[in-house]
Parts: C-alpha cells; sequence; structure tokens
C-alpha cells in the first residue's frame, strides 16, 4: 500500500474516517504523552534553576563534586557521568537501528539491536545506583568549625597560603580519615587527635572483616587495635572560591594546622554524604533535593524503559509482530526510549556541566 | 476503512518497508548523527574539566555555549531518532509549539520571579 502519495484535500483529511497527522492512533497519544512528560521535566529543571540562582549560599561545583570512578583513587572530574552520557547515547542509537530493522521485516536485526538496548539500559542503571550510593555514602564527610582561627593551607601547585577561617566556616576531611573518622563514631570507638594524626582505638568487633582481619583470629578478643590516619582537611572542597586572580579551591591543611581544626569542630555540625535532611555537599540542602528527585525521577523512567523494551524484545522474540505483519511497537517503545535519553542530555548540561 | 496514514508516501507508516539499499543509507545517516552526538559529548566534557568554573566572561561564554550545544543535541534525538524531522509539518508544529510556548512563558516567569525573591532576601537578611 505505501509508495501512493494521494492529494488528499483538507475537508477530507479532517472530515474523520482518516489520520491528519499521517501516524497511528498509539503513535500520535505516545507522542502526547512525551510532551507532557517534557513539561514536567521542563518545570523541574526550571525549578531547579530559579533556586540555584536565587541561593544566597554557594552551590557546589559538578566536577568537583562529581569526581570520582569506582574502585579507583583520586580525582578525575565529570567521566563517570560522561561515561553514563556516553552508555545512554548508544543505547539510543541501537534502538534506532531496531526501528530500521523492523521496516525491513528483519527479525533478527530487530532482537539483537533491542537486546543490546536493553542491556545498555541496565548498564545505565546501574552506573545510576553507583552514583546515587556515592553521593548518599559521600567523600569524606565535613563539619563546620565554631570559632575563628587561621590556619596555613597547601593549594595543587604548592603554594602556601594562611587562610582567615570564620567561625560557622564549612570544612572537609578528605576520603580515607573521613570513612575512617566515620566508622570510628558509628562504632562508638576512641578517637584522638594528636602528632597530625587520627588515632583511632577500638575494641575489637564482630565484623572483623572491615578491619581486614581474620575473623578466626584468635587475639581479635583481647588486644584493642590503633588505627593511625594522617590528618587531611581541605577547604572549599566542592565550591567555587576565588580572590582576585587566584583560585582558593581545595587547599589542603594537614599536619598540625589540621589538628587546629579538628579541635574547633562543632561536633553536632558533622555530616557524612547525603540524605534528604543534611548533606555534606553544600549548606543549603536544596542541591541535595533537586539531584535525588529530578535524577531519580529520570532513573525512574530509565527503568520503566527498561521493563518495556524487554516486553518488546520479548515479543519480538517470539515472532508476534511477524505475525502482525509490522514492528511499529518497536517505534512507539523507541520513541519512550530516545526521549529518556533526550532528557538525560538536559540533565547532564544543567546538573554537571554548568 | 481506509486509513490515511497507510495510504499517504510515509516511510514510518505501519505498512512502510524498504529495501535493504535503503537501508544502508539510512544507517549511514544514523551513524554519522551517532558520531556527532558523540563528538559533541566529548567536547563539552573536556571544556567542562579543562576550564575550571568561574565568574569571569570567559566562563559566562562556554556556559552559553553548552546550552547551544545541548540544544543541538536535542534536535538531532529529536529530528533524526524520534524521526519528527519525516513527519507531516502539523504533527510536527501540534508538538513543538505549545512546547516552546509553555517553556520559553515559564522560563521568562520563573526568572522574573525568582529574581524579585532574590532582591527581597537580599533586603530583609
Amino acid at each position: 500500500m505505501s509508495g501512493h502519495a494521494q492529494a488528499v484535500s483538507k475537508d477530507q483529511v479532517w472530515g474523520g474516517g482518516s489520520s491528519p497527522f499521517g501516524i497511528s492512533y498509539g503513535k500520535m497519544m505516545m507522542w502526547y504523552f512525551l510532551v507532557s512528560d517534557a513539561l514536567t521535566f521542563g518545570g523541574l529543571l526550571t525549578a531547579y534553576g530559579v533556586i540555584r540562582h536565587a541561593s544566597s549560599e554557594p552551590w557546589p561545583v559538578g566536577e568537583q563534586v562529581f569526581e570520582s570512578l569506582p574502585g579507583l583513587h583520586g580525582s578525575y572530574p565529570l567521566i563517570y557521568v560522561a561515561l553514563m552520557t556516553f552508555i545512554l547515547i548508544i543505547s539510543s542509537v541501537t534502538m534506532v537501528l531496531a526501528v530500521e530493522a523492523g521496516h525491513r521485516m528483519d527479525k533478527k536485526g530487530v532482537i539483537k539491536w533491542m537486546g543490546y538496548t536493553v542491556l545498555g539500559g541496565f548498564f545505565f542503571l546501574s552506573s545510576q545506583a553507583w552514583e546515587w550510593s556515592h553521593f548518599i555514602h559521600g567523600s569524606g564527610g565535613g563539619f563546620q568549625i565554631s570559632a575563628p582561627i587561621s590556619v596555613n593551607a597547601v593549594d595543587d601547585h604548592g603554594d602556601q597560603k594562611t587562610m582567615e577561617l570564620n567561625g560557622g566556616s564549612w570544612v572537609h576531611m578528605t576520603s580515607d580519615m573521613g570513612h575512617a573518622y566515620e566508622h570510628a563514631l558509628e562504632h562508638g570507638d576512641h578517637i584522638e587527635i594528636a602528632n597530625g594524626k587520627l588515632i583511632i582505638t577500638s575494641a575489637h568487633h564482630e565484623d572483623g572483616a572491615s578491619h581486614g582481619h581474620d575473623a578466626h583470629a584468635e587475639h581479635s578478643a583481647t588486644a584493642p587495635t590503633i588505627e593511625q590516619y594522617d590528618l587531611d582537611i581541605v577547604l572549599n572542597k566542592y565550591t567555587l572560591v576565588r580572590e582576585g586572580d587566584k583560585d582558593l579551591r581545595k587547599l589542603h591543611v594537614t599536619g598540625a594546622e589540621a589538628e587546629k581544626i579538628m579541635k574547633a569542630m562543632s561536633p553536632n555540625t558533622v555530616v557524612f554524604g547525603a540524605n534528604l535532611k543534611k548533606n555534606e555537599y553544600a549548606v543549603q540542602q536544596q542541591y541535595a533535593n533537586f539531584f535525588f528527585f529530578i535524577t531519580g525521577f529520570h532513573g525512574f523512567h530509565v527503568l520503566q524503559g527498561v521493563i518495556i523494551n524487554l516486553i518488546v524484545f520479548l515479543m519480538a522474540y517470539r515472532g508476534i509482530f511477524e505475525k502482525r505483519g509490522h514492528y511499529e511497537m518497536v517505534e512507539k517503545v523507541g520513541l519512550f526510549w530516545h526521549f529518556v535519553d533526550l532528557v538525560w542530555v538536559f540533565v547532564f548540561t544543567f546538573f554537571y556541566l554548568v | 476503512m481506509e486509513r490515511d496514514d497507510l495510504l499517504v508516501n510515509d516511510q514510518y507508516s505501519i505498512d512502510a518497508r524498504h529495501s535493504e539499499e535503503d537501508g544502508v543509507k539510512i544507517r549511514k545517516k544514523l551513524y554519522m548523527v551517532t558520531v556527532i552526538l558523540t563528538v559533541i559529548t566529548i567536547f563539552e566534557i573536556f571544556m567542562g574539566v579543562y576550564f575550571k568554573r568561574n565568574s569571569t566572561f570567559t566562563w559566562e561564554v562556554i556556559k552559553l555555549g553548552f546550552v547551544v550545544l545541548t540544544l543541538v543535541k536535542a534536535a538531532y534525538i529529536v529530528l533524526i531518532f524520534m524521526h519528527l524531522g519525516d513527519e507531516r509539518k502539523n504533527l510536527k508544529y501540534v508538538v513543538l509549539l505549545p512546547y516552546a510556548l509553555f517553556i520559553l512563558y515559564l522560563i521568562f516567569i520563573a526568572t522574573y520571579e525568582g529574581l524579585s525573591v532574590q532582591h527581597l532576601n537580599n533586603m530583609f537578611r
């Protein structure tokens, strides 16, 4: 039936019994749904922009918050998010290739490309799960200091700089000592700060594995362990601070200087990672809340997309579309899947880049 | 009932088929778009990592560049991947115009109100 271009008059087109848009009912409804869903995401991102702009407290810098890779130490700003973006783009491409295969009635092609699309979706979801868990867990934790002090800090280039910290200033711990500190607090271990070191004395716990000990070791019930960590405090870990031409981000304070900061800690302000009440990344809570809500809502869409793609994959595998004579269902779920990719493109820009 | 969507010469209608040769051409176009999207993303990451966020004019320009590149990527996804570019004109307008209208108005009113909230906050802080 295809290939017959017919001049249809307006009366005929809108007079009923035909499709004025030249697409099937299902596809049209998919487009309407996507427009409404896009409005929801547009509203969320606009709200994010307004709150961020109106915030009087500094807003965290994406490349300073998201700079970790699973299983690796060190700073890799934005690399992990770039990987997630790439995975989603590629799975969008495999989706459109599945649609193309469908138009050739190529059952094998549809199955292959739909399979890759589902796989890409799973990859993205797992990546997001890791990112969330890392965001919630935090990278060291932070606290406010109770009284004004002045400390010597060192920047990336090794330059020294004396920093005057007001009472109430936020400082952060590096991940090694921060996580050890968090662990010690959780277990009620004895924490001592001396000689530029964090000294944790712990009576042995049942979960010896987390200390790297053999659970069967016989001495474990008796002698307490002492662990030492070099103090390493970071000033302006997540925020942008400049003084003229000088970049005052991520200044490290170690040794006796760090001891001064640790001793000025205001204990009830200590926070590790992020939840819906407090977070280590910013003084205001909106940053974490928007992160959870927008990436969470997007992740929920990805989850739906993966489930629907899986169903369509199975239907293609069982030859249902071949019997039906067309693969339009692949195209319809494809529209949804591309939309998910589209939203991520915007989330990526406004959350991580700018 | 004869359905219009089955009659017109539309490569995405239900019964539309294309040959293996056409498929090669279409796939070539899709791979091209893939390369474009990937290159833009890598470029954005490079700019984001290389240029530190700042309060300088350069960063403002880069920021604007990010928004423009995002819109370019979005256009490729919507027009090629979601093949809205190949649909009829009336569907294109029905999808894009109301959305553009609402979002532009939303951005305008939110920025306007946001600035006034900020102004009040500064006045009473």
